[in-house]
């Protein structure tokens, strides 16, 4: 790793990360809850228009982390403010910056107590997921990571549904006992490189055997974050009593930590590791796709059933991380992108279904489409968004991601038997998705009476247009969102010393 | 001046079409339906233009970069050649008379905006698929049609039926389309391109294993299996007759089945001699066992459909056959002779207020003559009776299948002999004889924006097989030697030459399934084969039991394996797992905390021990 270029000298992430603490703070001197929603929305939409800068100052030629910042912070043990961004790091950002306004807007009719408490929650939470991806020191980084918890359980805790406490409970035990293994692999880290900088790890040679540890550490943590299977209980459990903000934020943001952690952290710094248990991680997403797919198609419930199909989606982003070439990579940091926009979007939906019948049970929404045609259409471009039709998204980042795999094949032959283990996975995609919006757009020959029911109104599609303009704008154009991505994943190969010879054969001119 | 941006006009304009109806003209039907229409024959004529400015050939391509991932780049292309282009000639041209019929049959439907919005939408993919340069760019066309075929058969999705139909049709063609998918990948990891020119060049100087290709080409073959409905994914297609009649015409019946075939002529030199072989085979068997099935349906569609799937089949038997040239010529006929009689049968159910059952039809030659006679016209045709256009086609497949595989030869001529007894059986049933019900019996013909399409589609079913298709095609895609401009009368007596023994056995299958049909149907008041066949004929009505049988098997297993996944996860990960570790914790922790009894003589107790303890080790 070259040292971070320490020529743009701007404050600008410094200013991505903290304004919202600044916000916050002056939302707790608001009394009127409708003025508070007004703040925060009009403040969150500031801050997505100013981040992006970033996207246009960004400069896709370089490998090197950009907009850094490195200041003193605890300088006898070493600790360093230090801040920068990649091509990764940067389109999470943004899908960061970019979703807060959505979640506030989706939460305006449906938080009615303690909105101040909420909105302050909201923006702490900003601060938090901000700073992780942009932390370049690992300590800096830990306290980001361990201040995104408080925040997102008191969002499930007090604001969710029935069984709040015990969703709560279990999602911050659950991510909290992860953590650990991450701070106890950071101290080893600390220990043989003598310094917290990120950038100075991955360049160290460590032994093998510390490699392994290490990377076992990560993986522990990180797989509880993604979440990847068998690790995965706690999500459907917090989706489901979480408040729609919580399981947009949830789902398009915070499942995306752990697969950001196996990016910055665990190919670069553990890069013999890597290797070694490339083949089980890919198994295991294999069975994540699968029975992510089989136990979504068992549920009635719909959040439970977007909270499962997550699973399967977190399944192909760890997929193309541990095909370990260009286009997996790539490929995985598109899923991770539209599985942020696309699911973000479901959960919106089911809370659009929600806050009307006071239900999420698949029965008792059918045929609600009938009623709402506006609605019925974002539902469809959504579900088609999430079974990977191509022309949107996720097709885009799934199509990578198997590419992939089947670059990884062909030095590995036996996963060829992975690759076709997938088929039934997408095809459940189909079956899960039609069946649920058959059923709410549609519905049967005897459907609950909706009549009483309204079609969306401006502000709930407000909310879903950026979310669908996104998803026709990556399915169609994703030619600028790989270009950021290039030089990165191509370095982040070079540091895993493994870059698959893409194609030798290549290519049209 | 350079005519290449007229295909892009072509292309784009259904688009705009659908998307001006789906967001702005929703309330006026009028207007809708116009721009629907308009567009779609403005293709039409678009085309004419450009192959008048063109040319059939040079081959050539235009493309922008669409994707750029390292070395690789996917384009965004379209490609002309004879194939395409007359592909695309069909398209806008067959899917121009059915608009219009639609404007007709749609018209007291209250949805019709949606109605075309979705047509055009399926306009606009189709085009796509046929003139896309390479396998991304087919892949993503080829699912938009999917996706249109699913909101035109789930038209009236207050019916379940027609919902789950819908649904059905999806995911079916999505098990194809993943096998497609994988097929894509392999070509695209082992050629490092996915344009077919590249791809093409790739497979000729291929030094790998032979398997390898074998197994590519099965995979791409997989989608043409979807989407073509080829055994065993058969099972959506006539279950999809319950979207509008003009949609089974021209989606179900003349061109987006059809694309499985043409995509298997686009991509044929990826396909090795072994995968041709099971390639004819499956195209043999789906064209036998759908024409056995539609000997006892009843229903005027369900029979139809039975019916374009055999026809299917037997272009895919061409294909595999080493006759791609055949296989696109009849592909061509068959989409004019039957989208003709899918739109004739829609001009009957229209007129008997929208009964199927053929049973209930009967005496309608004279009340609606165009309509017969177009319809006899249709089934002249796909019966194979010179000099009508599905003689000359089908007649060319049976001269390959007469060349390559004596055992597909004679399956050919059987299925030749069934085409003929059901179509004649529908007719004696529903045209001729007297009035089966008082609907038949008050049943009038339909107005001229119906008939006419009916009238130009006839034309072409006549006059199909003598135009230069076949050559047109050949100058492409023929494997074998080729014989270059041919006069009409030369044309219309070729195959007499060139082929007698095809010609002989097929013309003898149809006399046998006329006969066969007169002697049963002519007279009949109700169906005499049951009685007859007993046993089997419950079997060929019951379509052979092979959606009871996936319903026992495929959808059982697959909803037993997401039960018992939900279960897994709620009882073994969630509680074993979980539960038992947190159990585990609270009981140490209860087990622990029996030691905290407060007593200070315990306290004192256990210190002791643990002193008396500390010095045995130190001591010994």
């Amino acid at each position: 790793m070259t040292a971070p270029s320490p020529n743009e000298s701007s404050h600008l992430l410094s200013v991505l990360i903290f304004s919202p603490l600044a916000a916050a703070a002056v939302a707790a001197f608001i009394r009127s809850e409708r003025l508070l929603r007004l703040w925060t929305l009009a403040f969150t939409s500031a801050i997505a228009l100013f981040s992006l800068q970033l996207w246009a100052r960004f400069d896709t030629k370089t490998a090197d982390f950009q907009f850094v910042e490195v200041s003193r912070w605890i300088p006898t043990l070493g600790i360093k403010y230090s801040l920068g961004i990649d091509g990764i790091s940067l389109l999470l950002v943004l899908l960061t910056t970019f979703i807060m306004p959505l979640c506030v807007l989706c939460s305006w009719r449906y938080i009615q107590t303690r909105v101040k408490e909420f909105m302050i929650c909201l923006l702490i939470m900003q601060t938090a997921m901000t700073g992780v991806f942009c932390a370049l020191d690992f300590v800096l980084f830990f306290v980001f990571w361990e201040a995104m918890l408080i925040p997102m359980a008191l969002l499930i805790g007090v604001w969710g549904g029935p069984r709040k406490i015990y969703a709560a409970l279990k999602f911050f035990v659950y991510t909290m006992s992860g953590s650990v293994f991450l701070l106890v692999a950071i101290i080893a880290l600390r220990l043989k490189v003598g310094s917290f900088s990120i950038p100075d790890m991955m360049g160290h040679d460590y032994s093998p055997t510390f490699q392994i540890w290490v990377f076992l550490a990560f993986f522990i943590s990180f797989a509880i974050k993604v979440p990847m299977f068998p690790f995965h209980t706690w999500l459907p459990a917090a989706h489901v009593e979480a408040p729609t903000a919580g399981s947009v934020l949830l789902a398009s943001v915070l499942l995306k930590m752990g697969t950001y952690g196996f990016l910055r952290f665990s190919l670069p710094i553990t890069p013999y590791a890597t290797q070694v248990f490339t083949p089980y991680v890919l198994w295991l997403s294999v069975a994540a796709i699968l029975y992510g797919g089989l136990t979504a198609l068992a549920q009635t419930d719909l959040k439970k059933l977007v909270a499962y199909s997550s699973v399967a989606h977190m399944g192909f982003a760890t997929l193309g991380i541990f095909a370990l070439n260009q286009f997996g990579i790539q490929g995985a940091v598109l899923v991770m992108i539209n599985h942020g926009v696309t699911t973000g979007a479901l959960f919106i939906i089911v809370g659009i279904i929600y806050e009307r019948l006071h239900t999420r049970d698949l029965a008792q929404t059918a045929g609600m489409g009938k009623r709402m045609p506006i609605f019925a259409l974002f539902a469809g471009v959504f579900a088609l968004s999430s079974l990977a039709f191509p022309g949107t998204n996720s097709f885009i980042g799934e199509f990578l991601v198997m590419s992939g795999g089947f670059q990884f094949a062909k030095t590995n032959p036996a996963f060829i038997v992975g690759m076709i283990c997938i088929v039934p996975g997408v095809v459940l995609a189909a079956a899960y998705m039609l069946r649920m919006l058959q059923k709410v757009a549609y519905g049967g020959t005897s459907n609950p009476d909706h009549s009483h029911v309204l079609d969306l109104g401006l502000r709930e599609i407000l909310t879903l247009t950026p979310l669908l303009v996104l998803v026709f704008y990556i399915g169609l154009h994703p030619e600028p969102f790989t270009r950021v991505l290039d030089a990165s994943v191509k370095h982040l190969l070079e540091q895993t010393r493994q870059v698959h010879p893409l194609a030798p054969y290549a290519t049209l001119p | 001046m350079n005519p290449d941006f007229i295909p892009w006009i072509i292309l784009f304009l259904p688009l705009l079409a659908a998307v001006v109806i789906a967001l702005f003209t929703q309330h006026d039907r009028k207007l809708s339906a116009g721009l629907s229409v308009g567009a779609v024959v403005a293709g039409f004529v678009l085309s004419l233009v450009f192959i008048k400015l063109n040319g059939w050939a040079p081959a050539h391509e235009v493309s922008v970069a669409w994707l750029t991932i390292g070395d690789l780049q996917a384009d965004f292309g379209l490609h002309f050649d004879p194939l395409s282009l007359l592909m695309m000639l069909i398209v806008t041209g067959v899917a121009s008379a059915i608009h219009i019929y639609s404007w007709g049959y749609m018209s007291e439907d209250r949805s019709l905006p949606r109605y075309f919005a979705c047509l055009s939408l399926f306009t606009f993919s189709m085009l796509g698929i046929v003139l896309a340069n390479n396998f991304l760019q087919l892949f993503i066309f080829w699912e938009l049609v999917g996706v249109s075929s699913y909101l035109l058969i789930g038209f009236w999705f207050e019916r379940p039926a027609a919902a789950d139909a819908g649904k059905k049709a999806f995911i079916t063609n999505r098990l194809g389309d993943f096998g497609f998918l994988l097929g894509i990948l392999t070509a695209w990891a082992w050629f490092g391109s996915l344009n077919f020119a590249e791809v093409n060049k790739g497979v000729a100087d291929w030094k790998g294993e032979h398997w390898l290709l074998t197994v590519a080409g099965l995979l791409i073959f997989c989608g043409a299996m979807g989407k073509s409905a080829q055994f065993p994914l058969h099972v959506w297609l006539p279950d999809a007759m319950e979207g509008p009649t003009p949609v089974s015409a021209l989606i179900h019946a003349a061109t987006m089945v059809a694309a499985g075939v043409y995509m298997l002529c686009r991509v044929f030199f990826i396909f090795t001699p072994d995968a041709l072989t099971v390639i004819a085979w499956i195209g043999g068997f789906t064209a036998l066992l759908s024409a056995v099935i539609a000997v006892q349906q009843d229903d005027i569609k369900r029979i139809l459909a039975y019916s374009t799937l055999s026809q299917l089949g037997y272009m895919v038997m061409a294909v595999g056959l080493h006759g791609p040239t055949q296989a696109m010529f009849h592909l061509t006929t068959h989409a004019f002779f039957k989208a003709l009689l899918f739109l004739g049968a829609g001009s009957v159910i229209l007129a008997v207020h929208h009964e199927q059952d053929i049973w209930k039809m009967g005496g309608l030659r004279t009340k609606m003559p165009v309509t017969f006679w177009t319809f006899m016209v249709g089934t002249l045709a796909l019966a194979g009776v010179p000099p009508f256009s599905g003689f000359y086609s089908k007649d060319g497949i049976l001269a390959q299948a007469a060349q390559h595989s004596l055992p597909l030869f004679v399956v050919g001529a059987v299925v030749a002999a069934l085409t003929t007894f059901y179509m004649f059986r529908l007719v004696f049933v529903a045209f001729l004889g007297k009035s089966r019900s008082e609907a038949a019996g008050h049943a009038q013909e339909s107005p001229p924006v119906m008939v006419w399409p009916l009238r130009i589609l006839a034309f072409f079913s006549v006059v199909g097989g003598l135009i230069g298709i076949e050559e047109l095609y050949g100058t492409q895609l023929a494997t074998e030697h080729t014989e270059h401009a041919v006069s009409f009368g030369q044309q219309l007596i070729g195959p007499f030459i060139h082929a007698p023994l095809a010609v002989g056995v097929g013309l003898l299958a149809v006399v046998i399934g006329y006969a066969a049909a007169y002697a049963l149907y002519a007279k009949a008041a109700k169906d005499p084969l049951p009685e007859k066949l007993g046993a089997l004929s419950r079997a060929m009505r019951n379509r052979f039991y092979f959606d009871e049988l996936y319903q026992a098997t495929v959808i059982r297993f697959h909803d037993f394996l997401a039960a018992a996944a939900d279960w897994f996860d709620r009882c073994v990960i969630a509680g074993v797992g979980v539960r038992g570790t947190h159990g585990t914790t609270e009981l140490a922790g209860r087990a622990l905390r029996l030691l905290q009894t407060g007593n200070l003589q315990t306290y004192a107790f256990i210190f002791a021990l643990g002193v008396a303890l500390v010095l045995y080790m130190v001591l010994s």
